[in-house]
């Protein structure tokens, strides 16, 4: 099943006289339980057209469509809610709320959703427990690890129930171990409850573990592999 | 919302040393703006009591063409049935008859235009404190006739001492000119250095036997609260047709139009007050807003819709104000508490405060509904001065925010 469908997608920043085309004529299509790594250089636009994916950044020319809706035709107040029950994100300086606890950050988002106390509880337990911070969850962001706190935002971004992941950079700030429990967990949780993840990276690593690995360079795709 | 209260608690001891300075702002500008609140009217409740207590009482009967001219041949007219109607009256506590004439005083060496005011020691007791105002000598406390009270600045102003000789001189109803001689038996010092200046008592006795007639032009009366009065005015009026019956915000109005202005001007101190607070709170929020626009662009980014973010901005605010504003307010009521007991003392200034009436210890008071209007007051401006930075907050697009290092 189509969950992602992007169609000759295009974002140009304009600054005064200074035009920057990040992404120019993109189409991809992804589908439920795909693992895929966007690939390229610094600049590239990878995040750029993420952005664009999330509802997050305007676009410019083309059309998003995330499970047959479209995303150009909505109004600010729309896509908040549509991010908020479609799309879960993993930031690459994870973006926890500092004053709340791991339990509260997953939960947070369940709350913006009306999801009730108890539900919220159980879901925030569970999902901590499968990203291995079960020990952890009464712990506020600063007294974590940079990979527990990236793992906190994978089961954030879980916690909504979303119909995919988008995650940008989501290992830049780790070390080689974080990164690979953190990839470890995320492709379990592709292999075993289907979910997909959308990544923008340039770390090998990553890469590596990809199953679809889509190559950009000057905002246009140049390769589309299956590894 | 238990949720968002959370967070914003959190949020606002992120940073303790600034939350804690905009509090303490709070705090000393509500404890301020309650202190001046109370100082002032305990000053205009101390000129009001005093000039009640004095000289007007509560509530005054005239013949209905008296207070224009204060012509002497409008006396009230069948006195014996206006004894009786106000000791029929419940809520009246005393009464007492005065004669009221302008004349001159004159001592040896100089003269000065005076309101004669003839009272019925034992009455004018009961409605004034007149008797307890006496520095020197007595309360015509003498079986000499023609004794007369006049006040420490009119002694003064006319170099008289205890039992020196005074001549008035007035015009009786039918205008002609009457002179008597009075030998002073108390001197007096109220609070207002110019009423004592301008008026001397003297007993209606004497005053009769010189205008050979017993008449009277002001019944003074005391309720027994201050609050029957206007309705005890009101209802003598209904019964005492030919007679004019005022109580004292219309004998007086410059004072019952003293505590109206005073209101304005209270109500523009605290406002003024919570203005500057509202300045100080914008700019922490607008810090906050600023140091944590990656947070909040995180939070429309996941999901969190425009009101949600407001509201959590405008919580912030508020809780800010509702630690400052209730221990600003205990602050106040505590410092009221106390100095409205102890006073304070403003002696070094006192030839001042005397001269328009008012004592030299003052006694701090407020009405409670009054820190209602300063609870409203503050959450009202600080929902206002949540608005700039809550606004800052909505503007931020979650992409750029998010890229903010």
């Amino acid at each position: 099943m189509e969950i992602i469908k992007t169609t000759n997608l295009s974002k140009l920043y304009k600054n005064n006289d200074l035009e920057v085309q990040a992404v120019d004529g993109v189409s991809l299509s992804i589908r439920q339980g795909e693992f895929t790594a966007i690939v390229g250089p610094s600049g590239s636009g990878k995040t750029t057209l993420l952005n664009m994916i999330g509802g997050l950044d305007s676009i410019s020319e083309g059309s998003v469509e995330i499970a047959g809706t479209n995303l150009n035709t909505m109004e600010e107040n729309e896509l908040i809610d549509f991010r908020l029950k479609n799309i879960g994100f993993v930031f690459q300086a994870y973006n926890l709320i500092p004053v709340l606890t791991a339990q509260e950050n997953v939960e947070f988002i369940m709350l913006l959703q009306g999801i009730p106390v108890e539900d919220r509880k159980k879901r925030s337990e569970e999902l901590l427990e499968q990203v291995g911070l079960a020990e952890k969850l009464k712990v506020r962001p600063n007294q974590l690890s940079g990979g527990q706190q990236q793992r906190v935002a994978v089961a954030r971004a879980l916690a909504s129930k979303p119909r995919f992941i988008l995650a940008d950079e989501p290992t830049a700030n780790l070390d080689s171990q974080s990164t690979s429990k953190l990839l470890d967990i995320m492709a379990e949780m592709n292999k075993k409850e289907n979910i997909t993840f959308l990544f923008s990276t340039h770390d090998q690593r990553v890469i590596d573990k990809a199953r679809r690995i889509i190559t950009i360079e000057d905002g246009k795709i140049i390769s589309d592999e299956l590894p | 919302m238990k949720t968002t209260l959370k967070i914003a608690w959190r949020n606002i001891w992120r940073t303790p040393l600034r939350s804690l300075i905009v509090i303490g702002s709070i705090v000393l500008g509500i404890w301020a703006g309650i202190f001046v609140v109370a100082f002032c009217y305990g000053l205009n409740k101390q000129r009001t009591t005093s000039s009640i207590e004095s000289a007007i009482s509560h509530i005054q009967i005239h013949h209905p063409e008296f207070r224009e001219n204060f012509e002497s041949k409008f006396v009230l007219e069948n006195p014996e049935l206006l004894k009786t109607t106000l000791q029929k009256d419940e809520d009246v506590q005393a009464y007492a008859l005065r004669s009221l004439l302008f004349g001159m005083i004159n001592s040896p060496i100089k003269s000065n235009g005076v309101q004669i005011i003839g009272v019925h020691k034992d009455e004018e007791r009961n409605v004034t404190n007149l008797h307890t105002k006496i520095t020197e000598g007595t309360y015509f406390n003498t079986k000499r006739k023609n004794a007369i009270l006049v006040g420490e600045a009119l002694a003064k102003k006319l170099n008289v001492r205890l039992r020196s000789k005074v001549v008035l001189t007035f015009q009786d109803q039918e205008n002609n000119i009457i002179s008597g001689a009075f030998r002073v038996c108390g001197i007096f010092k109220t609070q207002y250095t110019r009423y004592d200046e301008n008026h001397v008592f003297i007993q209606n006795k004497d005053l009769h036997r010189l205008v050979k007639t017993e008449s009277y032009h002001q019944a003074a009366l005391l309720c027994n609260t201050l609050e029957q009065v206007e309705s005890t005015s009101q209802s003598l009026q209904l019964q005492l047709k030919n007679y004019d019956v005022k109580d004292w915000k219309r004998i007086s109005p410059e004072l019952a139009y003293a505590d109206e202005v005073m209101e304005t001007w209270l109500f523009l101190i605290m406002v003024i007050i919570m203005l500057a607070l509202i300045f100080g709170i914008i700019n922490t929020m607008l810090m906050a807003v600023f140091e944590r626009r990656k947070e909040l662009g995180m939070l429309m980014a996941i999901g969190m819709n425009k009101s949600k973010v407001f509201l959590l901005i405008l919580t912030e605010t508020l809780l800010l104000a509702l630690v400052g504003a209730p221990t600003g307010m205990l602050l106040g009521a505590l410092t009221i508490k106390i100095t409205s007991k102890t006073g304070i003392d403003l002696s070094m200034v006192g030839e001042g405060l005397q001269s328009v009436g008012l004592g030299n210890i003052i006694y701090p008071v407020i009405d409670p509904k009054f820190y209602l209007f300063i609870g409203v007051l503050v959450f009202v401006f600080t929902l206002i001065s949540a608005i700039y930075p809550s606004k800052k907050a909505l503007k931020l697009k979650p992409t750029e925010a998010i890229r903010t290092i």
